[in-house]
């Protein structure tokens, strides 16, 4: 199923209202040609302003989808940003400038005598300006409000000033005789019309669109937080009880406190992928286990993704080898993980801090290291480096080509992976270069 | 030399009573606070060198603290404490001005040295910090059309950065890259700013891309 993109106004990062912002980022175009085509229209009877307004209001604001922990720091006002960092100097310069340059084009168009009559023409700027503000004031929230209201004192106000709106049309239509101007003051009353009609009748139309989608939404946030609670039970609150009754045990203290700060951190921080959705879901897989099976915290850092083929499951497999390794021998209390992908190469790092060991005696000796690290990641066209000096930890570096068919849909996308002609590789070089 | 004076601010009681336990005696924990309005209160009154800093807290945040008293204080350094893996949050914190990040699960050793690199003006970057960073830049090196310096780092900036998030303390970095210690804080430092001053599109487009606004 295809549903069409829908252009939305960004919730942070806008000067005004967002429109011209969240139409750049629909369009794919620098923001600046938006607002240039805005100033442009408004030449034209004013119609840049009209369709700015127009689309403030008819524009969703995007709310972000965020992971329960981080929504509900927001909402209670533990985190900051959200809305406040508004345009930088030059933006708002830019912006500035602009429409300076468009109130001055719209005066010369004045002086030609091509414009709207000169005496509507004062009074027509003073109320767009006046509609902006008022505009401005009511964004969203209050709007919102104001608008669902079909009885009591705000019903009234609206129609009072929708019908109000609508006499003034008339009457200007009435008043005016034909000649050079008649079709632009035609054109002008319609839109004034419309507008009043638009008060008058907006809130059912915004009731119809809005409702639903609203409705739908809190029916999910409900379920959510019985989720929320249900997940609670199972996890932290056994857990808790598991501590208290193994406090004297350090080690399983430690263990249990780390598995369920990562279950909850998934959780909370949005991680709910299975381990053979890609590359980075089944290294963190397999940390979890190597932790949960040897007592040693893993740290994975990764930077992009790549979906899970056979040749990335087997660099998957032999970075786990090498993590059990380290867990096992390295007697360490921590092991770093890097993984990182550039669309053509997989590269993954397993270091840990610890006793370390000499590369060349193990050679033969040693049927794990060859058998289900170098070798596995050798025969599906990778390089497996292993550094290690006694006393200096070891680091495990593995490498494996991505096949082209599969590089097209990568599941975290950065943005190198779309640009996949540009310099040499870097990734795999340094640590292979360098070895003592 | 004299002892360093920190403030903790987080609105946990018993994570701040944690920290002091761990880091007080080698550094001077002068004040502690647990939302905005006292953060900033304790940290004009008190002056201190280094405040660890919660990025969740009532009243706006890390954020807000630093937005309040970053003009006002410069000389006063910020070392994000976090617990949140987010990278929204860890990045905002960064380009408000915080000289660092570290999580929450640091060893006190490993606190204590990172307090020192903060006041002595160096960036701290953990592995995590280090992963984001790559993310955020990753491919504007390729993308040439936005043509300021800043929006990029050069190739001996990503290497420290990779190395940084492959769990490598300073000091191993140096000896990687046969370079000094110095060398190694002055791009780590390069790479901070270049965080906070390089240009909003970039980074709004990566946060874009990851659904994070």
């Amino acid at each position: 199923m295809t549903s069409y993109r829908r252009a939305y106004r960004p919730a942070e990062h806008r000067l005004v209202g967002g429109v011209a912002t969240g139409l750049a980022e629909h369009l794919g175009v620098p923001v600046v040609y938006v607002r240039v085509a805005f100033v442009v229209a408004t030449w034209f009877q004013g119609v840049g302003v009209l369709a700015y307004l127009l689309l403030w209001r008819l524009l969703p604001l995007r709310r972000p989808e965020m992971s329960p922990g981080l929504e509900s720091a927001t909402r209670r006002g533990l985190r900051g940003g959200a809305g406040g960092v508004r345009g930088g100097a030059r933006e708002v310069v830019q912006t500035v400038a602009l429409g300076a340059v468009g109130i001055g084009v719209l005066l010369l168009i004045q002086s030609t005598g091509r414009g709207i009559d000169d005496g509507l023409f004062a009074p027509l700027l003073v109320a767009i300006v006046g509609v902006a503000v008022v505009w401005r004031q009511l964004d969203d929230v209050a709007w919102a409000r104001w608008m669902r209201q079909t009885s009591g004192w705000a019903f009234a106000s609206r129609v009072a000033a929708g019908a109000g709106l609508i006499a003034v049309a008339a009457i200007y239509f009435l008043t005016k005789e034909g000649g050079w101007g008649a079709a632009v003051n035609l054109a002008s009353a319609l839109v004034i019309a419309v507008l009043g009609l638009g008060l008058i009748l907006g809130p059912w139309i915004a009731r119809l669109s809005g409702d639903l989608s609203e409705e739908r939404r809190e029916r999910v946030r409900s379920q959510e937080r019985a989720d929320v609670a249900a997940h609670l039970h199972d996890s932290v609150l056994q857990t808790l009880a598991l501590l208290q009754k193994n406090a004297g045990d350090a080690a399983a203290v430690a263990t249990l406190a780390r598995r369920q700060e990562r279950e909850l951190r998934d959780w909370l921080y949005g991680n709910d992928e299975r381990p053979g959705d890609s590359l980075l879901a089944a290294l963190r897989a397999s940390a979890a286990e190597v932790e949960d099976a040897h007592h040693v915290p893993v740290e994975v850092i990764s930077v992009g993704d790549t979906p899970l083929d056979g040749d990335m499951t087997a660099l998957a497999r032999a970075a786990r080898e090498a993590m059990v390794n380290a867990a096992k021998h390295a007697g360490v209390d921590r092991i770093d993980v890097y993984a990182e992908t550039d669309g053509r190469t997989a590269t993954v790092f397993v270091r840990d801090r610890g006793v370390g060991f000499d590369p060349e005696t193990i050679a033969d000796d040693r049927m794990g290291v060859r058998a289900s690290i170098v070798a596995r990641v050798e025969r599906h066209g990778g390089t497996a480096t292993i550094r290690s000096r006694p006393g200096e930890g070891t680091e495990v570096a593995l490498s494996v080509p991505i096949r082209a068919d599969t590089t097209s849909t990568p599941t975290a996308s950065t943005p190198t992976t779309s640009t996949p002609t540009a310099s040499t590789p870097t990734t795999s070089t340094p640590t292979e270069g360098a070895l003592p | 030399m004299t002892t360093l004076r920190v403030v903790i601010v987080d609105d946990h009681a018993m994570f701040r009573t944690g920290v002091r336990s761990e880091i007080d005696g080698t550094v001077d924990v002068v004040g502690e606070a647990e939302d905005v309005e006292s953060a900033v209160a304790v940290i004009v009154e008190t002056r201190p060198d280094v405040v660890l800093l919660d990025v969740h807290m009532p009243g706006g945040g890390g954020l807000e603290v630093i937005r309040r008293l970053h003009v006002r204080h410069p000389d006063t350094r910020f070392l994000a404490l976090s617990v949140s893996d987010a990278a929204e949050d860890v990045i905002g914190i960064i380009r408000a001005g915080a000289r660092g990040y570290v999580t929450k699960n640091i060893s006190g050793t490993e606190l204590l040295a990172a307090i020192d690199r903060v006041a002595a003006g160096d960036a701290v970057f953990s592995p995590r910090l280090a992963g984001f960073v790559l993310d955020a830049f990753a491919g504007t090196i390729e993308i040439a059309q936005v043509d300021e310096d800043l929006d990029r780092l050069t190739e001996r900036e990503r290497e420290v950065m990779r190395l940084i998030a492959r769990g490598y303390a300073y000091k191993e970095v140096a000896k990687e890259l046969f370079i000094s210690i110095k060398t190694v804080e002055t791009h780590v430092s390069s790479v901070l700013r270049k965080l906070q001053l390089s240009s909003r599109h970039e980074l709004t487009r990566w946060a874009n891309d990851r659904r994070l606004i």
